[in-house]
Formats: C-alpha cells, sequence, structure tokens
C-alpha cells in the first residue's frame, strides 16, 4: 500500500441551514487515482471546495500527509500542494497560455514541471503557448487547467468534472494524460458523472448519494457492477 | 454556493484591460510619446496651474484605477492620502523650508504609512462594504484635520506653503517653470503605476480581479496583495496630492472631504478604467470643464459636469479612453477583413 496523502474524516458541510456533506471519509495514497460519483447535487464538488479550503462552513477534518489542514486558508493549501482544477477550469482570459501556466506560485521546487516538461506532456499547449485564455477550445482549457498545478508542484490534484462538455476523443485524451500524470507519482482525486470514463482512469470509487458515501470499491468490482450502482444512484 | 457568490461580489471591470495588454508594441511606445509630448507641452498652451491641476489630478486618478481598474476595488476614501498628502508636504515645505520634491516625497510616504492600518481592515470586506471602510477612514482623518487647529489651521487651512527649490527663483516664482519642475513627480508616479500592473505582481492583481477565490486556490495570499497595492496607490495619490498642494500654495480641508474621493472616482471612470490612460484624460475634460464654468461666471458647476457624468457613463460604457480604442479595434478589424461581399 503505498503512502497515504489525504486523509478526509467524517466531514459535514453545510450551506446555510442546509447539509450537503454527512460524514464523509475518504482517502487518496500518493500516485493512486480515486473518484468520486454522484449525480448532480450530490455533494462533490462542494467537498472538492471543502479540501481546497474555499467552503468553510464545515465539520470534520482533513489532512495532508498526515498534518491537519484544519483552520488553513486556501492559498496556504495550495502551497501545501493541493491543486484545484475547478470545474469552469478557471483559465485567466486575460493571459496566454504560458502566462496562465506560470501564474501561480512554484509551491514545491523539486515536484514542479518544468515548461518543457509541460509541453512534452501537453503539446498541443506548446502550440497555443501565446493565444489568450478565451481563444482555446474547451479541450485545450481543460488541459491548461490541469497542466497549471503540475507547473506549480502540487502533489496532490482536485479535478471536477474534466470530462464535462467535451468530445469523446478528447475525453479519451484526457483520460489518458490522467493515467500518465498519475503514473508519475502524483494523487488525484476525480468528481465524475462520466461513469464509463470514471472506470478508465481511476485506482477507486467512492459513490456519493445526497452527500454520503453509499459506497466505496475498487475499479474491479466497479466495472463488474456497474448498471446496478448506476440504478441505486439513480443515474 | 454561498461561499463562492460571496467571493465573487466585487465590482465587474470585464476584460477591459485586455485590448490593451495586447497593444502593439509600436503603437504602444507611440502613444507613451505622444502623451509626453501633450504633457510637456500643456502649459504652453494652458495656463500652467491648471495644467498642473490637470496632471496632478491625472495622477490622482491613476492610483484609484490602479485598484478599481487592475485589483477589483472601489476605494471611496482616496481623499485621506491626497489630503494626508497635501498637509504634510505642506507642513514640511513652511516648517524646513527644504526643496518642495523633497517634502511632496514625505507626504507620500505618510500617506502609505496611513494606508497601512486602512487596507489592513478595509481588504477584509470586498465591494460596496470595502468603499465604506475606506470611506470612514477618510472620514476620521477629516475630522483630525478640523481639529488639529494648530497643526492644520483648522478651517482655514495651511496657508503659505513655499515652492523652495534650491534658490532657484524663477522655478520659486513661475508657475510655469515651475510645472516643469514638478513634472518628474508626476511622471515618477506614473511610472510605479505602470511598473506595477505590468509586472508578475500586477498579473496576480488581474487574477484576483478575475476570480479572487481562484487566486487564493492557486496560492496567493489575496489579502496580502490587495493591502500592497492599496499602499502603493496611496502612495501615487501622494504625489498627486502633494504636488497639487504645492502648486496652489495651500493645503485646505477640501483636500479631505469625500467629495473629493467621489470626484477621483468620476474622474476615473469618466476616462474608463482598466488602461491607466482613461484617468489622465477624464481628468484633463473635468478639469478643463471645471476651470472653463467657473472663468464663465456660471454658478451651477456641478449640475453640468454632473449632467456630462451621466451622459457619458450611459453612452460610453467603458469611459472615453475604453470606448476609443474599441472603436480604433473594430475599425482595424473591418480594414483588415474583407467585408462580406468578397466571400
Amino acid at each position: 500500500m503505498a503512502e497515504r496523502l489525504l486523509t478526509v474524516d467524517t466531514l459535514s458541510a453545510f450551506h446555510g441551514e442546509a447539509q450537503v456533506l454527512r460524514d464523509v471519509s475518504i482517502d487518496v495514497s500518493v500516485g493512486e487515482v480515486v473518484t468520486l460519483v454522484g449525480r448532480n447535487g450530490a455533494g462533490k464538488t462542494t467537498l472538492l471546495r471543502s479540501i481546497m479550503g474555499l467552503h468553510k462552513n464545515t465539520r470534520g477534518s482533513i489532512a495532508l500527509d498526515g498534518t491537519t489542514l484544519d483552520g488553513k486558508s486556501a492559498d496556504k493549501r495550495a502551497r501545501l500542494g493541493i491543486g484545484w482544477v475547478p470545474d469552469d477550469r478557471g483559465i485567466y482570459a486575460t493571459l496566454t497560455v504560458e502566462e496562465n501556466l506560470s501564474l501561480p506560485p512554484v509551491v514545491d521546487k523539486d515536484a514542479s514541471w518544468s515548461l518543457d516538461r509541460i509541453y512534452e506532456q501537453f503539446p498541443v499547449l506548446r502550440e497555443r503557448r501565446d493565444f489568450p485564455g478565451t481563444k482555446l477550445s474547451g479541450g485545450e482549457q481543460q488541459m491548461l487547467a490541469m497542466a497549471r498545478p503540475l507547473r506549480a508542484g502540487s502533489r496532490l490534484l482536485l479535478l471536477d468534472e474534466p470530462s464535462e462538455g467535451l468530445a469523446p476523443v478528447i475525453v479519451s485524451q484526457i483520460g489518458q494524460i490522467i493515467r500518465d500524470i498519475r503514473s508519475q507519482g502524483v494523487a488525484v482525486l476525480l468528481v465524475e458523472q462520466n461513469v464509463k470514463f470514471a472506470s478508465t482512469v481511476a485506482d477507486r470509487h467512492n459513490l456519493l448519494a445526497q452527500g454520503e458515501v453509499v459506497e466505496s470499491l475498487d475499479n474491479d468490482a466497479f466495472q463488474s457492477r456497474t448498471t446496478e450502482l448506476l440504478q441505486h444512484l439513480g443515474m | 454556493m454561498s461561499a463562492q457568490l460571496t467571493e465573487t461580489t466585487h465590482v465587474e471591470t470585464a476584460a477591459s484591460s485586455a485590448p490593451d495588454r495586447r497593444l502593439n508594441p509600436f503603437v504602444r511606445a507611440g502613444l507613451l510619446l505622444l502623451a509626453l509630448l501633450v504633457v510637456l507641452a500643456l502649459p504652453w498652451y494652458i495656463y500652467p496651474p491648471v495644467a498642473m491641476d490637470i496632471v496632478a489630478w491625472g495622477l490622482f486618478a491613476i492610483s484609484i484605477d490602479l485598484l478599481l481598474g487592475f485589483t477589483g476595488l472601489l476605494s471611496f476614501g482616496h481623499a485621506a492620502f491626497w489630503g494626508t498628502s497635501a498637509y504634510v508636504t505642506g507642513l514640511i515645505a513652511i516648517r524646513s523650508g527644504l526643496p518642495f520634491p523633497v517634502a511632496i516625497l514625505g507626504g507620500a510616504v505618510v500617506a502609505m504609512l496611513i494606508a497601512v492600518p486602512t487596507g489592513y481592515l478595509a481588504v477584509r470586506r470586498t465591494g460596496i462594504y470595502f468603499a465604506m471602510v475606506t470611506l470612514a477612514f477618510a472620514q476620521m482623518i477629516f475630522f483630525i484635520a478640523n481639529q488639529a487647529r494648530d497643526l492644520t489651521g483648522g478651517e482655514n487651512g495651511l496657508q503659505g506653503i513655499p515652492k523652495s527649490f534650491f534658490g532657484i527663483e524663477t522655478v520659486e516664482t513661475d508657475p510655469f517653470y515651475f510645472y516643469y519642475a514638478a513634472l518628474p513627480l508626476i511622471l515618477l508616479g506614473a511610472f510605479i503605476a505602470w511598473r506595477t500592473v505590468s509586472s508578475p505582481f500586477g498579473r496576480v492583481l488581474l487574477a484576483i480581479r478575475d476570480n479572487p477565490a481562484r487566486a487564493r486556490a492557486l496560492g496567493y495570499d489575496v489579502e496580502r496583495y490587495k493591502i500592497m497595492v492599496f499602499v502603493i496607490s496611496a502612495g501615487i495619490a501622494g504625489l498627486a496630492g502633494g504636488v497639487f498642494s504645492v502648486s496652489h500654495g495651500f493645503a485646505s480641508l477640501q483636500e479631505l472631504v469625500w467629495q473629493t474621493s467621489g470626484k477621483v472616482v468620476l474622474i476615473t471612470v469618466l476616462g474608463g478604467i482598466g488602461t491607466l490612460w482613461g484617468g489622465p484624460l477624464g481628468a484633463a475634460v473635468v478639469v478643463l470643464l471645471e476651470d472653463y464654468l467657473a472663468s464663465s461666471g456660471f454658478n451651477g458647476i456641478g449640475i453640468i459636469t454632473g449632467s456630462i457624468f451621466v451622459l457619458i457613463v450611459l453612452l460610453f460604457r467603458k469611459g472615453i479612453w475604453g470606448t476609443v480604442a474599441d472603436l480604433v479595434a473594430r475599425i482595424r478589424s473591418r480594414g483588415r477583413t474583407p467585408g462580406r461581399r468578397d466571400a
């Protein structure tokens, strides 16, 4: 078993009075891809935002590498090596591709990918390096959004629905990239509604319904029970 | 979701700076040269003290643009920095007899010092609440200046600020030469603003303006950046306020009232935010208009400037600069791509 990187322990989250997460416990180890699968409103994005420190109305604890993140602001968490790739991709329209890549501070010199290494992994970004963020296709934006935290040296990527709104051929490219970066020691927590896509990239899955983890299983079990699980989730 | 909503309720400035950032370097150099020529020629065509007012207000507006256009912060208390520097500059000049540029630099430093606690408290809030905190601080400074009569002269203001300039008498007595002696301070302020926005620091400011939550998740301490740019902006406002008070030879409570804070925001929005060019343009329009109306003996100046402001905001939503820049861009792109008929 690889080294445990992220531990979320009995986390509850609230939007005002409403409870969106109930005692969620998940973990991600180094070099592992773990998913959160569930339908809209299940609390997936809130969980990612809570881990990042952007959603503050929470109870329970989150730890990275055994040290607690409780009370740490989002910028401190980013500097500890958590990289957030939001579902809107978070590309700065006024900046070029390369400026977007160099925007975040390098949080870990040893883990930081050089621009050359980024362009090797994402050749399309090299072609588009001087393009403003707005001129990119959805797939290119997604790649830029994933490349940015790697450039900063994040050890854990929080990917929020990277396959959303992309053509199947692009989705499979994104899948290949996730497998590639995983093999280079980066851990990924992936939020997905696209179950088929999730099963091609992940090691383990957590099924989320109404803010609770209803099932945790490895990819083999997940694939053999896909239909049943989907019905269970109402997807 | 609620967190996200509160995070993004800052002043929306759109991507108004995008076209300017992509300006052709030749066009940019040409514009800078033209601006420099205009600024140098100004006192030949305009009564020199009025010319000085234009560039001082122009720099003051640049300090607002740095916050509003590049960071998404609306300060409604910048008179505090302009006015404090006006008084401090005056006090240094009167009591020490030092050359006026030294006095002005001293005023700007004090403006920056008081901006530290103001900024520290204000940046914890966004949008209208940020504006209210800055306004409250400015009112406090106004109150203190009004009460500390021994120091500030209370309602009489600070009279007889000398233009000491290394014993060079023409500068000290002739506003025409004084303009050229003071201009480097204005250009210094503009240069600091330009360096700030075109540095990696400025890129982080844009990131904060476009989406503070995202900038934080990238690893930037958003509050610290806001405080830093707030202090830089206060220093620039201080330079402008110091030049203004030495030019007029007095500092009055007028420099600290909330209307002054409002006027500089008006000038900045009028000229167009997010480019640094708009502020000086707006300043030229407003100062010249006020000067013209004042000399015409008409006493409803506020009505005229107010109406013009409303008109410009309604007709040119990006301000004078933004609208002209858009027009030029549209004409140029039309020239480049042939019309539909050819297709």
